[in-house]
């Protein structure tokens, strides 16, 4: 079956072209190109082949200036994270019968990461997250002899496979929206592998590590916009993890942070008068005696004011509204 | 860039960064300098697990034994003792840097059958064990703040006076030589699966570190002991886990038929690999295959089993393949896996060549002897990788340091610029690799001749020949790959050369040596190790044999 791959090619020596040796088999595809751009390549491939296979192909017979990270070709090493068709995915994972749009598929290096070259980004970004969450184990004491392992439920480890199927492929980073406007939010692959550690009963900084996580760039900066549990080609779904993570630290009293004061401001409203009240949720959330911080947020609320996005200065409860305390009430918690 | 370190670790994958970390611990100062990043390597790809004698109702002598027989009797057993007796405290070491084992209703570690055991004592994470050591090892290279350099591939070793001083690496983003000089060099850079199509290894695989130490004057041990692993996916020969076996799925032929009991009516599906895959083979060629195939049936172990303790491959079949094995049979062959032999080396990791190491896949202590069992492979690594980190440290203590390498820089640039300007003659390192593995599979795989084997070396000799036509492709200096396959490319060579030499020499069948003009094993003459020394460019290599170690296990009449 044949398919278009166009690859995004990128390199920063600036051209390709004195490198073009004509020939039957490399037929010169460099001519005097400019330092970023789109190549069209054609492929004929069986119809199961993934973007990877397509890729290899072309580096091994068609061009082999084509830089791009690829090792195991099994979803297992985590080298081959892409954007295609404009969103990450492993290329090894891909099938491209389904990835093919309009009669191609466009792969290219995320723009969420600095570019190296072609498809190779630098991942410097990932790892200096990853390193930051402190991704060991603190052993908890006793530590048990050299030849005696912890006693642990196997459930209490079964529970933390999920995190450890991590391959650190940086999908998730890479399509986060977070991350897009805020670099340094620790993303959400670094904050999966800090549950991973917090869930563990055998770590021993579960409370230093959960109030770490509470700072800004932490747990509380994710925006649920759920590109991760997408992207995450092995199921890790790193905001299941932050949303548990987020639970065990208020639960751990790491409450004085603009992340729960806007959870509870959100509870709040909702308990009292059955909907949000989006007057007072940006100067609760950020802390009503924080007076420079309140001062901090008037631009917005100016353009919103602009945009005709403010909301209704006088908030109305809704019908019926003490059925709504009195889920409050069942669910208990927090906000009992 | 000129750097100096005590210790240089070629290769972070476990053996690696197993032998950086005791290095550390020692007290040298270490740098890993690695072609991938640490957890792009191919160590976790490992699924299944990794053995040791922990239960009560286990002990390391049957651990040994186990591995000794599964060796056809070519391992040294007083290296097979240490593996074995080591095992437990080092497993238990990685559980307590993190690791998730599965446990057991009373929370201690559970364990898992494979293949060649005499009971489960293999210890594992789902089918992600390798993945799971690894991650884990890997933060603990970030927690003790080791050096790594990542995306440094090899090109040279650096001699003084007989001695190895380090390394020519060419550092990928920039396009950069660098000499790292150091007082010991510990290879630890994993397998040569890419030398054999299909291959159940990454692209990566390529025998960098057979060579390099080779051409250093390491000499190579059992080359011919290349694994075919009994159950790779039909198609791509990614691996299915011998877990699927161990945790009580069937081996079929078309005729539905559990033909495993012909072969191995004790074990059956849980025999020796190599015993494992020439039964495969057999039935395939005896007409009772599917399409080149057999069955590997997990249907009887329910939904439960399969998602849980064997999610990735479950997924792999499904990915790759379209096939459901919850409801479907999966069709598997007999696949290159693994190389039981390599550089020579003590049980400390010591080479003949003063400042060279060497540990893992790439090494040959030797535990693994004509066939290694399964869930062996990842306990070798970390054993002899912490025992060789410990010895290399101890040993660059004693040498002092030394400048030079500059000569060996400038050279090595001078090699690079050649292979770079050299014109394109239709030669392609893609098309030469690809006719290489596959010659490798037909003539020097699970069966080989006096016949094939010679044309095998005739082919390889052509193939040189043609190596030195290959053109680089890309003339860049960023992240130039075309470069670094055509390096590699050579090191397959130099691992094919050795293979086929060894296999043509060893006129008897023993593990994974099948000779069908030889096809007994033979104690009285082959009960020995071969040896292959590098004698110089174009010279045959020099064949000399080494005593097998002998304990207290006399070779039998291997059943299963």
């Amino acid at each position: 079956m044949q398919f278009t791959i166009e690859v995004g090619r990128y390199n920063p020596e600036g051209r390709y072209a004195e490198t073009a040796v004509p020939g039957e088999a490399f037929p010169a595809p460099w001519n005097a190109s400019p330092a970023r751009r789109y190549q069209t390549y054609t492929v004929e491939l069986p119809q199961h082949a993934v973007v990877l296979d397509a890729l290899i192909a072309i580096r091994e017979y068609q061009d082999p200036s084509l830089a791009v990270r690829c090792a195991c070709r099994s979803a297992i090493c985590g080298s081959c994270a892409m954007w295609i068709n404009g969103h990450a995915n492993l290329a090894c994972k891909s099938k491209l019968e389904s990835f093919t749009k309009d009669g191609k598929t466009r792969v290219e290096s995320p723009p969420s990461m600095p570019i190296i070259r072609d498809l190779v980004c630098d991942m410097k970004p990932f790892w200096d997250k990853h390193l930051a969450v402190k991704p060991w184990l603190e052993n908890k004491e006793p530590v048990p002899p050299p030849d005696e392992e912890y006693r642990v439920p196997n459930a209490a480890m079964e529970e933390l496979i999920q995190e450890v199927s991590c391959i650190s492929c940086s999908a998730c980073l890479m399509d986060c929206e977070s991350f897009a406007v805020n670099p340094d939010f620790l993303g959400p692959q670094a904050l999966a592998q800090a549950y991973r550690y917090v869930g563990d009963p055998r770590d021993d900084k579960t409370k230093e590590r959960l109030g770490e996580l509470s700072k800004a760039g932490g747990i509380w900066d994710c925006t649920h916009c759920f590109e991760c549990v997408q992207q995450c080609p092995k199921g890790v779904a790193p905001l299941e993890q932050i949303l548990k993570l987020r639970k065990l630290a208020v639960d751990a009293g790491f409450t004085n942070n603009p992340g729960t004061r806007h959870a509870d401001a959100f509870a709040d409203s909702v308990k009292h008068s059955g909907r949000l009240n989006e007057l007072t949720l940006m100067p609760k959330s950020t802390g009503l005696f924080n007076i420079v911080g309140q001062l901090k947020t008037l631009p917005s609320a100016i353009n919103m004011a602009r945009a005709g996005k403010l909301p209704p200065l006088i908030h109305k409860s809704i019908p019926g509204v003490e059925r709504i305390k009195k889920i409050f009430q069942r669910v208990g918690g927090r906000f009992k | 860039m000129i750097v100096d370190h005590d210790v240089i670790v070629l290769g972070a994958g476990l053996a690696g960064m197993r032998a950086g970390l005791e290095a550390a611990r020692a007290g040298a100062n270490v740098a890993i300098i690695t072609k991938v990043h640490p957890i792009r390597s191919h160590s976790s790809a490992a699924q299944g697990g990794i053995n040791a004698a922990i239960a009560e109702d286990d002990t390391w002598e049957s651990h040994a034994f186990d591995t000794v027989k599964g060796s056809d009797y070519l391992a040294d057993q007083d290296a097979v003792e240490i593996m074995a007796r080591e095992a437990p405290a080092d497993i238990i070491e990685f559980e307590h840097m993190g690791v998730i084992f599965y446990r057991n209703e009373d929370g201690k570690l559970g364990r898992r059958a494979f293949g060649g055991a005499s009971l489960a004592r293999t210890y594992f994470v789902g089918d992600i064990t390798g993945q799971a050591l690894l991650v884990t090892l890997y933060d603990q290279i970030l927690k003790a703040g080791v050096k790594v350099y990542e995306e440094w591939f090899a090109t040279a070793v650096h001699m003084e006076d007989g001695a190895c001083r380090g390394l020519v690496a060419l550092e990928m983003i920039t396009g950069e030589l660098h000499l790292l000089r150091a007082k010991a060099v510990i290879f630890a850079s994993g397998g040569l699966g890419r030398l054999y199509e299909p291959s159940t290894n990454a692209l990566i695989c390529t025998g960098d570190g057979y060579s390099l130490a080779y051409r250093a004057g390491a000499p190579l041990m059992d080359m011919a002991m290349v694994q075919y692993h009994p159950t790779t996916l039909a198609g791509s020969g990614f691996l299915m886990t011998e877990a699927a076996r161990g945790e009580g799925a069937y081996l079929l032929n078309s005729e539905g038929e559990r033909f495993m009991k012909k072969y191995a009516p004790n074990k059956m599906e849980l025999a020796a690999r190599d015993v494992t895959s020439r039964a495969e083979a057999t039935e395939i060629a005896e007409g009772r295959g599917i399409d080149g195939n057999v069955l590997l049936d997990l249907r009887h172990l329910g939904p439960d089993v399969i998602l849980k303790k064997l999610p990735q491959i479950h997924e792999m079949a499904l990915d790759y393949l379209g096939i459901d094995m919850i409801k479907e049979p999966v069709p598997v062959r007999p696949g290159m896996h693994y190389q039981m032999g390599g550089i020579k080396t003590d049980v400390d990791g010591a080479t003949r060549v003063p400042g060279i190491y060497a540990a893992g896949e790439v090494a040959c202590v030797s535990v693994h002897g004509g066939n290694r069992l399964g869930a062996n492979s990842l306990l070798d690594t970390i054993v002899f990788g912490r025992r060789s980190g410990r010895k290399a440290a101890e040993y660059a203590r004693t040498v002092t340091a030394s400048g030079g390498g500059e000569d060996l820089l400038r050279r090595e640039k001078e090699r690079l610029d050649e292979l770079m300007s050299r014109p394109y003659t239709g030669e392609t390192c893609a098309g030469l690799r690809l006719e290489l593995a596959t010659m490798m599979d037909e003539k020097v795989g699970l069966y080989r001749s006096d016949a094939g084997l010679k044309e095998a070396l005739q082919a390889l000799h052509g193939f040189r020949g043609r190596y030195a036509n290959v053109w680089v492709g890309d003339k860049g200096r960023v992240f130039n790959q075309a470069l670094t396959f055509v390096l590699e490319l050579g090191f397959l060579l130099d691992c094919g050369e050795t293979i086929i030499r060894d296999a043509m020499h060893r006129k008897e069948s023993r593990g994974a040596h099948t000779h069908v003009d030889y096809p007994e094993r033979n104690d009285r003459e082959w009960l020995k190790h071969t040896v292959l020394t590098h004698r110089g460019e174009g010279q045959e290599p020099e064949m000399s044999y080494a005593p097998v170690t002998i304990t207290q296990w006399q070779p039998e009449v291997r059943t299963y």
